[in-house]
């Protein structure tokens, strides 16, 4: 193939690697008005009262709104297909807040001065009330988080906002209990991750304006445009053909932008006032007031029979969806159906959970999805298992494995219709050494190596959901535009669904164009999100490209005078098969620009009834210190299988990328809280993302299957990559020093304190 | 009040209150490469150079620049384009908002160090954070990039020598 | 948010002094941590015209002016030899090098930062302050004084025939420290003596000294109890990078391996 399978650099890196003004803030134009908001220091409270009198008689203030100015018709920010899952509970302004950090005003003005000046002078008065923040003691509290009448839940997800109940699920096959029962090991253990910020280098922002026909522009940092454009028109309370969103290039999302966090504050400002307006999130906002990863607790039970064959799973997840519900009944169910589906020979499963409120900031979408920390635990208990039964993790992992062909009865009985995940651990082994490093060598100078290992498994969309379409054009001298509605987000989606066209339209990259997406001129997609890009978007492709090859052939054979039968499209011209006589593309595509009556373009949507998971295999070595318990982070290896890599280089960075972000979940990425609820994790300073010091060497390598549904056999890639570290790591430590961490991240303090214990022992 | 610099090659003068960063009145000249990725120090995407040394402007008072010698990824467009494609190669641009800090720091290290070790070009960028990469594509494409510069200075070296 | 009306680059140490005796006047250092503050100053006043930014060495001393960056410190090479890298070692880990190319010695003096790396090393070390106003002042007596008006111009590291240690504890590579630790040993007046400077309990670096004549061959159990008394004799408090046990653990730690390498190497 000439373009797919190929490494070839993205389409926009020019602009990027010289610096040119393409992100949100180079693009605003200059006489937007500042908006920022006064935020809660209350974890809990109502507004009694607000005094905007000083606030106002600050020159230069255009507007100061509060829950007063907004509308009173409930909604979500989850960037999700409606009829979201996510429950209808926020305000853009509520009378109740109900973390630290949540909103109070919108205060816009002319200078960034102002506006601080204004922040100051705000007066509140707060009936301050007891928060609940222990998400263990939140499920039928007295404290409810959202105890108004006008919630509510648009799907049946276990939704009870009179018991903090954001979701509630119990599925399962076969009985559980007596299976474990019967099982000569069991492992029976409560793991717990924490909350995590994606920290994509560019901070939430987004800058708004009317345009000539008195519509709301939103130009905005997001991965979910068309889901903006509903959330805003709900928001506000207008209709939907009265807002347009924009995505330039964007400065990376990892989920944290799939969930409309700030675009409401410039978009009010904008829809009241007529101006524009620009909000551009502070660092400390985007850790205090954002979309982290859900912080959950998982109980795993996990038994075996002594010839290594793990016979029954049982989960249950409880998941802190913080003070809004936004992607808290979705990602929790990823922590089971993620995790359990890797263990082809169980006879019983069970997975039940729980999501909760609690007045901590909303939780969202983080890469894995929930998967990821479901990764945490299962990764853990089955290592620790092994451990139990004194067999090598590696080999109860080759025994139980799922393979493909199987059915997954715990990921909705889809079929495991490609999967290499045996080559992948075959791989693993051998590009780390496994078999002469495990468990552990001791390096004689008080430090001690131990190597640990981790499956994983994600899926390639929403099945039966996720939509995209795609649109291309023939133009003048025959070069196409490819239109999408799939946000690039620094991953390279324009760039591999360039090269899928490219290689189905057999023409150079060169001659075809990419649209970023406008929701007024591209077509429908879902957006970015649920590892869906290449797998759905790429079929909307695939199938929009032999759309339009039909119709060149039959454009080209008007203008050869032949039947289209006769012809053939080599990517170039159209031939007459019978007399050799050809036109060209560009011919073609020039004379269907005067008196012609047939539109040179085609559009297909694209929705799969799976989604079809790549696999992966992670290997860590770490060198522990024995008297310090500090973890230097070695080696770590991957071997993926995300069927046919469309471009293999974007494909390595991604796994490097998101085994980095795993590798800080793992050590040290933690958002803290104090008693009352403050968030001290505000900053780069306090909430440490690995610096290129901190990672060792990752080494990627891919095991590929084919799927044959997929576009040019291709899986997703973008989200399994981060799950692996965490109980890699963990299984490696527990390797290096018998210390099992079960709560991440895995500190220093906590293997030290976990070798006190064993040496106690 | 006023300050007058040197940007890139050119002399400005910019009107600037006194506690006014650079890193604001650089984006206000135009200068867009620029980012602000944290607002503590900690990011480097701010990271441009002053008198020819790496530093964070968003912790230098634009008033204490005057007299001064600023340098942006705009003034080194063609080193930039040149770094860039060994970095595009690897896909290791991402989404490229980290990207004008780093190749100034990237350049800043190719003129200070000589032939550095893995370890000590690690050290060097530590202040360069990035999100995307999990930076081993970085690396390569530093490595790349320095082995073709070495390679061409050689073969210049030899047609002095001829 | 800091705001800073006036910005004024002085052009003698005299003006620097009368301006600063102002309430809301502040000396820039290289505006790390004052930026991050909440103040709003009347005048910021620069010494960056002053020449304060050399490090000079006579047969005596290293005279290190207050502007001096922490990278100059980190690559001067005639430092590092004389103090066997220590000093390197002790700002190599704070953020990255444009950070340590703006940072200064004065500025990390004079704050006395808790998490001071570069305060715990040139403690232990035979520093001194010399300040505008105060004269010259042993580093220890400096830090423990309140912040006042003066103005620090040079940090002062006599030339002993010591040995200095210098390590840390981190969480990452580039993060604050859990612990830090510095171990200087030498004669003093024919005895040899021990200076341990332990910081980021998480509170300010502080200093013991012993008068411990230590044999080469001493045993591994008799180190540990050196070793423990050291860390014993400092207090340590709790925060987001570690508790107090831990740290007091680690102090012990990380004195035990400090003075083995010392007596290793040999003094």
């Amino acid at each position: 193939m000439k373009y797919v399978n190929q490494g070839v650099p993205k389409i926009d890196y020019e602009a990027l690697v010289t610096g040119k003004g393409v992100y949100v803030n180079d693009l605003a134009p200059s006489d937007c008005l500042v908006v920022k908001v006064l935020r809660s220091s209350h974890a809990h409270a109502l507004i009694e009262e607000i005094n905007l009198t000083r606030a106002k008689a600050v020159p230069g203030i255009e507007a100061i709104f509060t829950y007063k100015d907004c509308p009173d018709k409930r909604f979500t920010l989850a960037g999700q297909t409606y009829p979201e899952p996510s429950p209808y509970d926020r305000l853009i302004l509520d009378k109740r807040v109900r973390f630290v950090g949540d909103p109070v005003a919108i205060v816009a003005g002319e200078t960034e001065e102002a506006v601080e000046k204004a922040l100051k002078l705000i007066r509140i008065k707060y009936e301050v009330l007891e928060p609940i923040l222990d998400f263990r003691k939140a499920k039928d509290h007295s404290i409810l988080v959202h105890p108004e009448e006008n919630w509510k839940s648009l799907i049946p997800v276990g939704a009870d906002n009179q018991r903090n109940l954001c979701a509630h699920e119990v599925c399962g096959e076969g009985d559980v209990d007596t299976v474990l029962a019967s099982c000569d090991y069991v492992v029976d253990e409560v793991y717990h991750t924490k909350a995590n910020q994606q920290a994509m280098m560019e901070t939430f922002r987004a800058y708004s304006y009317k345009d000539t026909y008195g519509r709301l522009n939103i130009v905005s940092s997001t991965q979910v445009p068309f889901h903006v454009r509903r959330i805003m028109a709900t928001a506000l309370n207008i209709p939907k053909s009265k807002v347009r969103v924009i995505k330039p290039r964007i400065g990376g999302g990892f989920g944290a932008k799939q969930t409309a966090v700030m675009e409401m504050y410039p978009a009010f400002v904008t829809w009241m006032t007529g101006k524009p307006a620009k909000m551009i999130f502070t660092r400390e906002e985007s850790m205090i007031a954002s979309s982290p990863r859900h912080e959950m607790e998982l109980h795993v039970r996990v038994g075996a029979n002594k010839d290594g064959v793990i016979k029954a799973l049982d989960v249950y997840t409880l998941s802190n969806t913080g003070a809004f519900g936004e992607h808290g009944p979705t990602t929790v169910g990823l922590s089971g159906h993620k995790s359990i589906p890797l263990y082809g020979k169980t006879e019983a499963f069970r997975f039940a959970y729980d999501v909760v409120y609690t007045n901590t900031m909303s939780a969202g979408a983080y890469r894995g999805y929930g998967a990821t920390q479901g990764s945490f635990a299962v990764e853990s208990a089955i290592t620790e298992l092994a451990e139990k039964m004194g067999m090598d993790p590696v080999k109860l992992r080759e025994i139980n494995m799922i393979r493909e062909g199987q059915i997954m009865p715990a990921y909705y009985n889809e079929p495991n219709s490609s999967c290499a995940l045996d080559r992948c651990m075959a791989r693993a082994k051998e590009m780390i050494g496994w078999d002469e490093k495990y468990p552990s060598v001791d390096c004689g100078n008080g430090k001690v190596r131990g190597v640990g290992v981790a499956m994983s498994m994600q899926g390639s969309g929403i099945s039966a959901l996720d939509t995209a379409s795609v649109s291309i054009k023939v133009n003048d001298d025959g070069f196409y535009t490819l239109m999408i509605g799939a946000t690039d987000m620094g991953t390279g989606c324009d760039t591999i669904l360039s090269q899928m066209a490219a290689e189905c339209l057999s023409c150079s990259m060169d001659q075809i164009i990419v649209h970023g997406v406008d929701t007024d001129v591209s077509p429908y997609d879902c957006g970015s999100y649920a590892s869906s890009t290449t797998y759905v978007t790429g079929m909307a492709v695939m199938k929009t490209c032999e759309t339009l090859r039909e119709k060149l052939c039959a454009q080209g054979a008007k203008y050869l005078g032949c039947d289209v039968e006769d012809v053939e499209f080599d990517g170039e011209k159209v031939t007459n098969l019978k007399t050799g006589v050809s036109i060209s593309r560009a011919e073609i595509g020039n004379n269907a620009m005067c008196n012609n009556e047939d539109a040179l373009s085609a559009s297909e949507a694209f929705s799969s009834p799976v989604s079809p998971p790549p696999f992966m295999v992670g290997m860590a070595e770490v060198e522990v210190d024995k008297e310090t318990g500090e973890i230097e982070l070695l080696d770590y290896v991957a071997v993926v299988d995300c069927g046919t890599p469309i471009n293999p280089n974007l494909a390595r960075v991604q796994t490097e990328g998101g085994i980095a972000q795993g590798i800080g979940m793992a050590l040290y990425e933690d958002v803290v809280y104090n008693k009352r609820g403050k968030n001290y994790s505000n900053s780069f300073m306090q909430y440490k993302i690995p610096s290129r010091l901190d990672v060792g060497n990752i080494r990627v390598e891919f095991e590929s299957s084919y799927e044959p549904s997929g576009p040019f056999g291709a899986k997703s890639i973008g989200e399994i990559v981060i799950n692996t570290p965490s109980p890699a790591i963990a299984n490696a430590i527990s390797n290096a020093v018998g210390v099992r961490v079960r709560e991440l991240p895995i500190t220093a303090e906590k293997v030290f304190w976990g070798m006190q214990e064993k040496n106690k022992r | 009040m006023e300050v007058q610099f040197r940007l890139n090659g050119k002399q400005v003068k910019a009107e600037v209150a006194g506690d006014s960063v650079l890193l604001d009145v650089l984006r206000k000249l135009g200068c867009v490469s620029v980012k602000c990725g944290c607002e503590t120090t900690n990011c480097g995407l701010c990271t441009v150079w002053i008198d020819g040394r790496p530093r964070l402007s968003c912790s230098v008072l634009a008033a204490s620049i005057d007299g001064q010698e600023v340098t942006t990824l705009e003034g080194v467009q063609e080193e930039a384009a040149e770094f860039g494609r060994f970095l595009a190669e690897e896909g290791a641009e991402q989404c490229g908002f980290c990207s004008p800090g780093f190749i100034m720091s990237v350049f800043a290290m190719v003129r200070e160090l000589d032939n550095p070790t893995i370890e000590e070009i690690k050290e060097y960028l530590a202040g360069n954070l990035c999100r995307c990469t999990g930076y081993m594509g970085q690396l390569r494409a530093i490595q790349k990039y320095m082995k073709a510069k070495r390679i061409q200075f050689q073969e210049a070296d030899k047609e002095v020598q001829v | 948010m800091l705001t800073i009306q006036n910005y004024v680059k002085v052009k003698t140490v005299e003006e620097a002094y009368e301006l600063n005796q102002a309430r809301n006047s502040r000396i820039m250092g290289g505006m790390m941590w004052l930026r991050l503050g909440n103040a709003n100053v009347k005048t910021m006043i620069d010494l960056s015209g002053l020449g304060l930014e050399q490090i000079e060495e006579t047969d005596h001393v290293f005279r290190i002016g207050a502007m001096c960056t922490l990278r100059q410190l980190e690559k001067n090479e005639e430092l590092n030899a004389y103090f066997g890298g220590a000093l390197a070692e002790s700002v190599r880990h704070i953020v990255g090098v444009q950070f340590r190319n703006q940072a200064t010695i004065g500025g990390s003096i004079y704050g006395r930062y808790g998490f001071s790396d570069v305060l715990t090393c040139l403690l232990a070390m035979d520093t001194f302050v010399e300040l505008y106003d105060g004269g010259t002042v042993r580093l220890r007596e400096f830090v423990e004084k309140k912040k006042n008006k003066d103005i620090v111009l040079s940090v002062i590291i006599r030339k002993q025939a010591r040995k200095v240690r210098y390590l840390s504890v981190r969480q990452t590579k580039t993060d604050f420290p859990v612990l830090t630790c510095a171990v200087v040993t030498g004669d003093v007046h024919g005895k040899e003596c021990w200076y341990f400077s332990i910081g980021a309990r998480p509170m300010r670096a502080a200093l013991v000294e012993k008068e411990w004549a230590i044999p080469e061959n001493v045993s591994k159990d008799q180190l540990t109890a050196y070793a423990k008394e050291v860390a014993d004799s400092f207090e340590y408090s709790s925060n987001m990078r570690g508790s107090a046990e831990y740290r007091k653990h680690l102090a012990q730690v990380l004195v035990g391996r400090a003075m083995e390498s010392i007596i290793t190497e040999g003094r």
